[in-house]
């Protein structure tokens, strides 16, 4: 992130893009951190839940209570009872993010692999072809399609206007939404950081002496926002389970 | 839309996916859901099922034994009531008892009494005939050796000849019994 003697500010896109090994992307800094993450939360859950009891052990409460928060506050609160069978699935995504958004905090690493836009489309094209195939499972393609384009009970003379606002928004646009959101949030969120942190070491660097002390206001921005970051990386990850989730209960309910 | 992946020492383009990154996180996320979801999740359901059949079946437990300990003190108390008319009918019983017995005792004894007090006065009665009966032979002797004192010769063969003291106590035995002569006296 530094650069020795000419500190690169304001910084540019090219921050997020660090080569990767001999220049290909197949091995950065991005994918070993999402590999590390991976390995992570697998090991932690591996660990947690070896052998499980009753009247847990504090690693095995802390594991439960992960995916009791997903099973019982998002699929069964969102989608109700049958929810539960999607409460494994939201809580693998709402893990795999968290723990990829919180690298963004994290000394070193500070950088969230989804502030690379490849892996937010791929959760949510995922979530799509998940809430589409759940929705014409249960009601079948054209009465799927219809329900999500035209609500049952809408004048039918508004149906021109509605009709393709609701297919687009239904099913088009849901998962760009989705994938740009966490993405954004992310880009920003690491792009604010940078901004704090570089301009700290470019005020220090500065020419006049009076400029140098302020580059301790702009770390200090720098160690609250990165406490901000962390707010939302959490909070990134659940609004987008919730949405999963809320998408889910839409394809499988009979009126929207 | 640029394609941003072209040259290495091209700046990407941040909003549009580079497809190995696609390719890894697709890997990465299938191989957290496949491990999660075989080996983590349902054995977290199953704990969540045996906590709630462990709280449920405990319940249950404390509520069985509850019917049981309610059961078993009603059944006491049924035996405690039983016990209880059972002492009061043998305290009736022993006090009916003992109060035959203590008539009976009374009874006999009362007739033990009777019979000794009767057989008392029956040899009283008989020592009484003995003594009259030993007297009136004395008396006449002694009567009969007094008159011949006085009137100077001996009575005795006379008034054996005559029999004249069995007459004369005969005729004093004629008036008044014994027993009522005797009270007189």
């Amino acid at each position: 992130m530094l650069a020795e003697g000419k500190t690169p500010f304001p910084p540019s896109v090219e921050d997020f893009f660090l080569p990767g090994l001999g220049g290909q992307p197949w091995i950065s800094k991005i994918t070993v951190l999402l590999w590390i993450g991976v390995a992570l939360v697998i090991l932690f859950f591996l660990l947690a839940y070896r052998s499980p009891k009753l009247v847990p052990t504090k690693s095995q409460w802390v594991a439960e209570s992960m995916y009791g928060m997903i099973r019982d506050g998002v699929a069964k609160e969102t989608i109700g009872h049958e929810g539960i069978r999607f409460a494994p699935y939201l809580t693998s995504l709402f893990l795999f993010i968290l723990v990829t958004n919180l690298w963004g905090i994290i000394p070193v690493a500070q950088i969230s692999p989804n502030s690379h836009i490849a892996f937010p489309t791929f959760l949510a094209l995922l979530s799509w072809v998940m809430y589409n195939y759940v929705g014409i499972r249960k009601h079948g393609f054209a009465k799927y399609i219809k329900l999500n384009c035209f609500p049952p009970g809408t004048p039918l003379w508004i149906a021109p206007l509605l009709v393709p606002m609701e297919f687009f928004s239904n099913l088009i646009l849901r998962p760009i939404t989705l994938a740009i959101r966490l993405f954004a949030n992310m880009f920003a969120g690491h792009l604010i950081l940078l901004v704090f942190t570089l301009a700290g070491f470019a005020l220090l660097g500065a020419n006049a002496v009076f400029i140098k002390p302020v580059s301790i206001v702009a770390w200090a921005l720098a160690i609250v926002l990165t406490l901000f970051e962390t707010v939302i990386a959490v909070l990134q990850a659940y609004v987008f389970v919730i949405l999963t989730a809320a998408y889910l209960q839409g394809a499988l309910a009979e009126e929207h | 839309m640029h394609l941003l992946y072209l040259a290495a020492d091209e700046t990407p383009n941040p909003v549009w996916p580079i497809w190995q990154e696609l390719v890894i996180g697709a890997i990465g996320f299938a191989l957290l859901c496949f491990i999660l979801m075989k080996y983590v999740f349902p054995r977290m359901e199953e704990t969540f099922r045996a906590r709630v059949d462990a709280i449920e079946g405990g319940i249950k437990r404390a509520e069985e034994a509850q019917a049981e300990a309610n059961a078993l003190l009603e059944q006491y108390r049924q035996q405690l009531a039983e016990a209880r008319s059972d002492a009061a009918r043998i305290r009736d019983e022993a006090r009916a008892d003992a109060a035959g017995i203590r008539d009976e005792i009374l009874a006999q004894a009362r007739e033990e009494s009777e019979r000794i007090i009767a057989a008392g006065r029956e040899s009283l009665a008989a020592e009484r005939s003995t003594i009259v009966r030993e007297l009136r032979a004395e008396l006449g002797t002694l009567a009969v050796d007094l008159a011949g004192r006085i009137v100077g010769e001996s009575l005795a063969d006379e008034a054996r000849r005559h029999g004249t003291v069995e007459r004369f106590l005969a005729d004093l035995g004629e008036g008044p019994t014994p027993a009522q002569a005797g009270g007189r006296r």
